[in-house]
This record gives structure tokens, C-alpha cells and sequence, in this order.
């Protein structure tokens, strides 16, 4: 299944400094969840510093995210992580 | 020129300017006195106002009823940095009638390129002073109280109970202040225009307004501290801030005047690397969120820096993790600077803008890569060669370069190579070594 992952707010900074990715996710058994993509971007797709992107299986604080971990993932879908910027 | 000189020339300026701001106000009293009293055609506003506004106030959106709004409101910026300059800028010109300015800084050479109230003459004055004059120059009919505070729990509680402001603007820099403004903002019921910036990218939305969610319902756990960068840390390009900043004086503008379309439970993204405005829709107010929920724990405001486990300012806070015989002085540095291996672990970026002559640049996120092991362990052998076998490491400020230091003497422990952190970095060498060294 192929979807569009997108980070901003310095979260692509864990990603190799890119914002945009286009994903293609092995086929399973059963439908991804969100909490699957989690996963799977933690051991595919990071680069450093894992702590920075989960925590306790799921993003960590300051990472904005607009649904549960239990979204069904469709395919085409584009999944943006936004963390929070601070600076004025 | 000796010190006392300068503070001299210094207050004979303040005095010139004084004066000079009098004889302009002098000038315009008595060049515009018939615009400035009342007159007959409109009992609200002065000859002077419905021309200055005539071009807001001619349009639906904001009509004379708005325009009499924004003279009747009240309201609190805190922060008069990047997003606080064009915000205060923005609704000073549109005639809300008093704005209060918090910000406990004082105006820096590095603030000019995106803090657009202060000018070159400004630095090292309170920025609140800085902007008040600025902002009274633009509009003399308004209200502007500067007050140089630092935003904390107790500073923020004795101004709100003292004053009702329509909409507070949030212009800080950092973590705790964002959390303190939010709780304050949901306990007193103000609309919280919130804006952020770092590098290319920016973030707007109006927190608290009209049943909206909070900062709390969307991030009910502040950040971890080493998460977060500072635009000192990171950098900012000036038009950034200012976009979200002038953003926030519309968001504002339109809560003042009851307008529909106001940014709440909605996100604003600005990217300006490709300059593209997102707008993602924000979860709904969370009923059990610990400030604005049903049954709310946080009921009065907390010790917000103990709550983020950071300070509410921008500032860098100084490790200290080596022994005294792994450091070197910045002024015994000084004297041995040529004959030595001087590694400077500063980013690529900040070393191109300046560097010390005779020094390396490793960067400190690189430090452990194989191929600078082996680029590394080769200049340390030629030197060992020649006899040198002490290694200064140096940064901008003294932190990164320590940690660099700890790194090092374990991956070069077989090695004979000393490595010395340099105390205090360039920050100190610009300081007590060399004053033309750009201290950034
Ligand atoms: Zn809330």
C-alpha cells in the first residue's frame, strides 16, 4: 500500500531532514493502524535519536496528532507529523 | 574614547531626542488642533481618527461599529520580539485603543533582522521602551504601557486581576511562558492568539475562543526541554516571524470586532521554503482536559517552569561535566592558539560565518561517524609526530564542545592524544580575548 508520510516543525530533522516521503508499506494480514505506522517508521524510516519521535508507542509530547492510534490507514492517504514550534 | 565619554554622549542624545519628539508634538498641536478635537459630523471619533482609519473603516468587515471596538479594547502582548513587533505594529496602526507590552529583554544586535520596532539607537534599552516609542510615533491617539517584566505566575496574575483584556497575543519564546498564557487565558476567559516561528516554518491558531479547544487539550504534556529549539539555536529568517506575527494582528483584530472566520480549532502551517499555507482542522475541546475541561485539576496557575521542566526564556542554560584539568582558561587559550590542534565542533554553517585561523571544523552531530574517526585518528598521528599531543576543543558557548571532549577520550582512549575542552567557547573569546570576534 502506498501512502504519503510528511514531517514538519523539525520532526523530518529524525528523518533524514526530508519533509515529504512516499511510503510503500509491505502487505499484512491484518489492516494498518496508525500504531502500526508508528512502528514501522520508528525501524524503516528514522534516523536518529528515536526517543525524540515515540514514546510510550506513541508520538511523544509536542508531536501534534489529530487522530487515534487505532486509524485505519487507507491507501494514498497523506500522514503529516507536525511537532510544535516555540520561537518568536 | 573612554568609557565615561560614551555614557555622556549617550544621555546628550537621549536629551536631543526628547526634545526633538517635543517640538514635534508642539508642531502637530498646533498644525492639525481643528482635526483633534470634537466636530460635529461624528460624535466617536476626531476629524484626525476617521481619516487615518477611513480606509478599515470603509469596508463591511469593519465598519464605524468595529473601529469603535478596537478604540474601546484592551489588550496584552506578551513577548515584543518577532511575532510581538508586526503584531503590535499591525494593531497599533488599526487604533486598538490600549496595548500593553510585556517583555522583560533588552534590544540585541542579533533581535534587528526580525524585531522590526527596534532600530540600531535602541540596543541594550528595554525592548518594551524601544517598542512604546515606536509604536507612539506611528499612533499618538492610542494607549501604550510598556512593562518590563519577566511573565511568570505571580507577574501575570497581578496584571490580570487588575485589568480586563479583550484578547492576549502570545509573542513568547519558549515552552513554559505558552502553557502559563493558556492557563491564564482559559481562567480568565480571553481569547489566546497564538503564534510560533523557527527557521522557515510558522504556526497560528486562537486558542480558547468560543467553546474551541485549548493548548491543553492538544498537548496535554509539555515537550522533553532537549526537544525544543530556540531561534538562537536554530535560526529564524525575519520574514517568517513577521508573517505569523501580522497574522496574529488580524486573528486579533477580527475577535476585537466580533468578525466570523476567527482561527480557532483550526491550525495555520505557513512553510517558507515553498511558501504554502496549510490548514489542518484541530481535534474539539477536550471535556476532560486538565485546565478547560468539565472537571478541570489545574485551577489556579502553576510553577510552569517546574511543569515543562524548563525555564520560560529562550536562553542557554551551561553544563559543567568535565573535571578542571580536562579545561583550558579563554585566556591561556589565547597565547597557545597557533602551535596546537584546535577542533571547533561548531555546525558547518556557523563555522563558514566565522572562525578562529588554524582550527578544524568537525561538527559535534558528525563526531562519531567512522569516516571522521579515521580523518580524526590520521591528524592526530602527523601531530603526535611533530611532538604535539594536546587537543583544544572549542564551540560556540563551551557546551557542545564538553560533550565533544567526553565523546572523544572514550574513542580515542588507546590514543596518547590529551583533549582539553576550551572554557566558554567563542562567546568567551569574543569577551575577554578579542571584542571583534562576532559574538552571536
Ligand atoms: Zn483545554
Amino acid at each position: 500500500m502506498e501512502i504519503n508520510v510528511e514531517f514538519g516543525g523539525g520532526a523530518e530533522l529524525l528523518f533524514d531532514n526530508k519533509k515529504v516521503h512516499d511510503v510503500l508499506l509491505p502487505h499484512k494480514e491484518k489492516e494498518w493502524i496508525l500504531g502500526d505506522l508508528l512502528v514501522w517508521l520508528k525501524d524503516n524510516l528514522l534516523k536518529e535519536r528515536p526517543e525524540l519521535f515515540l514514546q510510550d508507542e506513541s508520538v511523544r509530547p509536542g508531536i501534534l496528532v489529530l487522530d487515534t492510534v487505532n486509524y485505519v490507514i487507507k491507501p494514498n492517504d497523506r500522514i503529516i507529523f507536525i511537532s510544535t514550534l516555540h520561537g518568536g | 574614547m573612554p568609557k565615561q565619554d560614551f555614557e555622556d554622549l549617550k544621555l546628550e542624545i537621549k536629551r536631543l531626542r526628547e526634545e526633538l519628539h517635543q517640538k514635534e508634538e508642539f508642531l502637530r498641536e498646533r498644525q492639525y488642533k481643528k482635526l483633534q478635537g470634537k466636530n460635529v459630523y461624528n460624535d466617536q471619533f476626531t476629524t484626525e481618527e476617521i481619516v487615518r482609519y477611513s480606509r478599515q473603516m470603509i469596508m463591511p468587515n469593519i465598519n464605524p461599529h468595529g473601529q469603535i471596538a478596537l478604540k474601546n479594547s484592551k489588550i496584552l502582548i506578551v513577548g515584543v520580539g518577532g511575532l510581538g513587533c508586526p503584531a503590535a505594529l499591525y494593531l497599533a496602526s488599526a487604533g486598538v485603543g490600549e496595548i500593553t507590552l510585556i517583555d522583560y529583554d533588552e534590544v540585541e544586535l542579533t533581535n534587528l533582522h526580525r524585531q522590526i520596532l527596534h532600530s540600531e539607537s535602541d540596543i541594550d534599552i528595554p525592548k518594551v521602551e524601544s517598542a512604546y516609542n515606536s509604536l507612539k510615533r506611528i499612533n499618538s491617539h492610542i494607549k501604550v504601557i510598556p512593562l518590563r517584566l519577566h511573565a511568570n505566575s505571580l507577574t501575570i496574575k497581578d496584571i490580570i486581576t487588575k485589568n480586563k483584556y479583550h484578547v492576549i497575543v502570545d509573542g513568547s519564546d519558549n515552552v513554559a511562558t505558552r502553557y502559563l498564557l493558556n492557563d491564564v487565558c482559559v481562567m480568565n476567559d480571553i481569547p489566546l492568539v497564538s503564534g510560533s516561528a523557527l527557521q522557515m516554518e510558522g504556526q497560528l491558531t486562537v486558542y480558547h475562543y468560543q467553546g474551541g479547544p485549548c493548548y491543553r487539550c492538544l498537548f496535554p504534556v509539555p515537550p522533553p526541554p532537549h526537544a525544543v529549539t530556540s531561534c538562537g539555536d536554530g535560526g529564524v529568517l525575519g520574514a517568517v516571524p513577521g508573517t505569523i506575527g501580522v497574522l496574529q494582528a488580524l486573528e486579533t483584530i477580527k475577535i476585537l470586532t466580533n468578525s466570523s472566520g476567527v482561527l480557532s480549532g483550526r491550525l495555520l502551517l505557513f512553510d517558507g521554503t515553498n511558501t504554502t499555507f496549510r490548514n489542518v482542522k484541530l481535534r474539539e475541546r477536550n471535556l476532560k482536559c486538565d485546565v478547560c475541561g468539565e472537571n478541570p485539576t489545574v485551577k489556579t496557575l502553576i510553577d510552569y517552569e517546574l511543569f515543562c521542566g524548563s525555564s520560560s526564556h529562550d536562553k542557554v542554560i551551561n553544563i559543567d561535566i568535565l573535571k578542571c584539568n580536562e579545561q583550558i582558561d579563554i585566556i591561556d587559550f589565547s597565547t597557545i592558539l597557533k602551535d596546537n590542534v584546535v577542533l571547533d565542533v561548531r555546525p558547518k554553517i556557523e563555522y563558514q560565518m566565522c572562525n578562529l585561523p588554524n582550527t578544524v571544523n568537525i561538527p559535534f552531530t558528525e563526531i562519531e561517524k567512522d569516516d571522521v574517526f579515521e580523518k580524526l585518528n590520521k591528524l592526530f598521528k602527523n601531530k603526535l609526530a611533530d611532538g604535539i599531543k594536546n587537543v583544544y576543543v572549542l564551540c560556540r558557548r563551551g557546551n557542545d564542545s564538553q560533550r565533544a571532549v567526553s565523546c572523544l577520550k572514550k574513542k580515542f582512549s588507546e590514543s596518547p592524544i590529551i583533549f582539553y575542552n576550551v572554557k566558554g567557547g567563542l562567546h568567551a573569546y569574543s569577551k575577554f580575548v578579542d571584542t571583534s570576534f562576532p559574538r552571536y
